[in-house]
């Protein structure tokens, strides 16, 4: 059982409010990613469900128990680190059943659990290796596999993937997502990479300077994003957002339109511009076109094969029924 | 970037660098061969390097004269009893500093450094004085204490520098894992600790064993290390250069043994920190 419910926790260093008073209820079993930009305070969020951090006010109760001055160790949680924080001194094997042996288990339910781990983490041929000799993806791996050891009421994981180059973290986010499927525990994760929010989530909260800009499904923050930022946040590339006559025309003070829902073609369109840098990706072509009148430029996905050259005269039409409107203060008019 | 290094220019950095090491290992070298000349050798003129008639003669009478294992005795109290007493007050200090910094900290360790600037002799009255008061004149108890103390910044300085390798997440994943704070200490943070407090352990160690200014101000007979034992053969009037290498031989012979077995944990020790 899993189930966190934050209750107005605010978080204050000193005179800087980190979070002001927060609400949010993580249900048992979820897949719940905290994303947003640098300094929004997701890790703070996090470290303070983990106990690392002690809240200012509010409370944080763990399945129904309050846990608001229980220590780190006591809530029944697994923590994996962004350094992944592997003890240097110990093997892998004793790194994985650290947890066990401050729980005082017996040798023999140590020994069982930490093998049956290194067998789904694919670690038993490193087991009585140092962290030091091992690879990044595999320290990742110890890392989770001390984690998995306890059973824990659910897993914190802190940017866990941004020390992997590019290939493995694909890789690792795909095992992480198998992992949930299998273990069905619930896992709080944080990262800053919207891309791995849209993937592994069933729950993302978008945060933005200790606040919660919207919780909901990958697709619902896709489809209807409630306001501006959250809008430019979700989505690769982002959404262009266009104030002026073009939003007035619409009845808004601004309207955004995804790449993906503007078609390009060299003859005709509502929008007459010039293509400027293009970024050929061979599935996609995403190009950056300057409209007459608009300092900033809009991007466009076109298929792989468009042939369209840096200064070429395009035409854009936009589907209108994709158009999203935001009021003045960046709310969503729906 | 690499830099080309043809084996012309490596040939001649080895000389430069042997002839260097050499020049540094000198006088300790001559006095070594100096404690095995008779006193008419050892100041003939021109001098005799290697071509004289070896003789043990020196160590004889040294031993004869003085107690060595007395002086040794004491050395190795006074060494180890302030290594052992900084230590133990240094490392909640540096402890403190390195993992609850606050905003004085770094004013505190500069501070703490700067005493060290303060010439040692400026001080000599007053701690003689507190001494002779205490009536702890010329005994090993007051030479633990003060040169604990004349060391101890440095003690506090490498601590904090090896505590401040160590990752915070590290002990918060302990805590995670459910480790009490005695646990933390015991299996987490003491093993990653341990090489660091051994290396500024043994170069403090050396330190105290070479500090001569105290040594040699605040013992008479009772007290006196190895130090002392040198000095008691430097007379201005006789010429017992040879005896007087003897005893110096003697006296650093225990230190250069360990410094050299331990070259490799003293080199990381100095250099911790500095390169990651």
């Amino acid at each position: 059982m899993g189930r966190i419910v934050l209750d107005k926790v605010k978080k204050t260093f000193g005179e800087v409010t980190v979070i002001p008073p927060l609400d949010l209820e993580i249900e048992d079993g979820e897949f719940v990613v905290f994303v947003g930009p640098s300094g929004c305070g997701k890790s703070t969020l996090l470290r303070l469900i983990a106990g690392l951090e002690d809240v200012s006010s509010g409370q944080i109760r763990i399945d129904g128990q309050d846990a608001t001055n229980v220590a780190p160790a006591k809530r029944g949680l697994a923590m994996v680190f962004q350094s992944y924080a592997l003890y240097p001194h110990m093997s892998v094997r004793k790194n994985i059943a650290f947890p066990l042996k401050m729980a005082k288990m017996e040798q023999a339910e140590i020994d069982r659990r930490v093998d049956s781990a290194a067998s789904v983490l694919n670690l038993t041929p490193y087991l009585e290796r140092r962290p030091g000799q091992l690879s990044g993806g595999q320290r990742q791996r110890v890392a989770i596999g001390r984690a998995i050891v306890r059973e824990p009421a659910a897993f914190l994981f802190d940017e866990p993937l941004s020390n992997l180059d590019a290939a493995l973290r694909v890789g690792m986010r795909l095992e992480i997502s198998e992992l949930h499927k299998r273990l069905a525990t619930t896992m709080v994760y944080v990262t800053h990479d919207q891309v791995e929010a849209m993937t592994m989530a069933d729950k993302i909260v978008v945060l933005q300077a200790g606040v919660i800009e919207q919780v909901g499904s990958p697709l619902t923050l896709y489809h209807t994003p409630r306001n501006k930022f959250v809008a430019g946040f979700i989505g690769s590339p982002r959404m262009n957002l266009l104030e002026g006559p073009e939003a007035q025309k619409r009845g808004a003070h601004t309207v955004g339109i995804r790449p993906e829902h503007i078609t390009p073609s060299p003859t005709e369109g509502l929008w007459k511009g010039r293509v400027g840098v293009s970024e050929h990706l061979g599935s996609d072509t995403f190009f950056h076109v300057h409209l007459e009148g608009r300092d900033e430029p809009i991007t466009v996905r076109a298929g792989g094969e468009v042939d369209m050259h840096h200064g070429d005269t395009i035409w854009l039409t936009p589907d209108e029924s994709r158009m999203h409107r935001f009021d003045k203060a960046g709310l969503r008019i729906s | 970037m690499a830099r080309n290094v043809t084996p012309q220019r490596k040939a001649i950095n080895t000389v430069i660098a042997w002839a260097a090491g050499l020049l540094i290992f000198f006088p300790i070298l001559w006095t070594i061969l100096t404690s095995f000349k008779t006193e008419a050798q050892a100041i003939s003129s021109p001098p005799v390097f290697l071509f004289f008639d070896w003789t043990l003669e020196n160590y004889a009478v040294v031993q004869e004269r003085s107690n060595y294992m007395r002086f040794l005795w004491n050395s190795v109290i006074i060494a180890g009893g302030s290594t052992v007493l900084g230590v133990l007050i240094a490392i909640p200090a540096a402890w403190s500093m390195a993992f609850v910094p606050s905003r004085r900290t770094k004013d505190i360790l500069m501070w703490m450094l700067s005493t060290k600037m303060l010439p040692a002799v400026g001080v000599l009255y007053p701690i003689y004085l507190i001494c002779i008061e205490l009536g702890i004149l010329d005994s090993r108890a007051a030479l633990v204490v003060v040169l604990m103390l004349i060391n101890l910044p440095i003690i506090v300085w490498m601590l904090y520098t090896y505590f401040k390798e160590i990752p915070g997440e590290i002990l918060e994943a302990a805590r995670m894992d459910g480790a009490s704070l005695k646990a933390e200490i015991l299996y987490v943070l003491t093993p990653m600790a341990v090489p660091g407090i051994a290396s500024t352990m043994l170069l403090n160690f050396i330190l105290a064993w070479n500090e001569a200014f105290w040594t040699l101000n605040l013992t008479a007979a009772k007290a006196a290390p190895l130090t002392a034992f040198i000095a008691s053969y430097s007379s201005p009037e006789g010429l017992f250069y040879a005896k007087l290498s003897a005893a110096s031989t003697m006296a650093i012979a225990p230190i250069l043994i360990l410094g050299w077995f331990s070259q490799k944990q003293l080199v990381r020790g100095l250099t911790f920190g500095a390169v990651k």
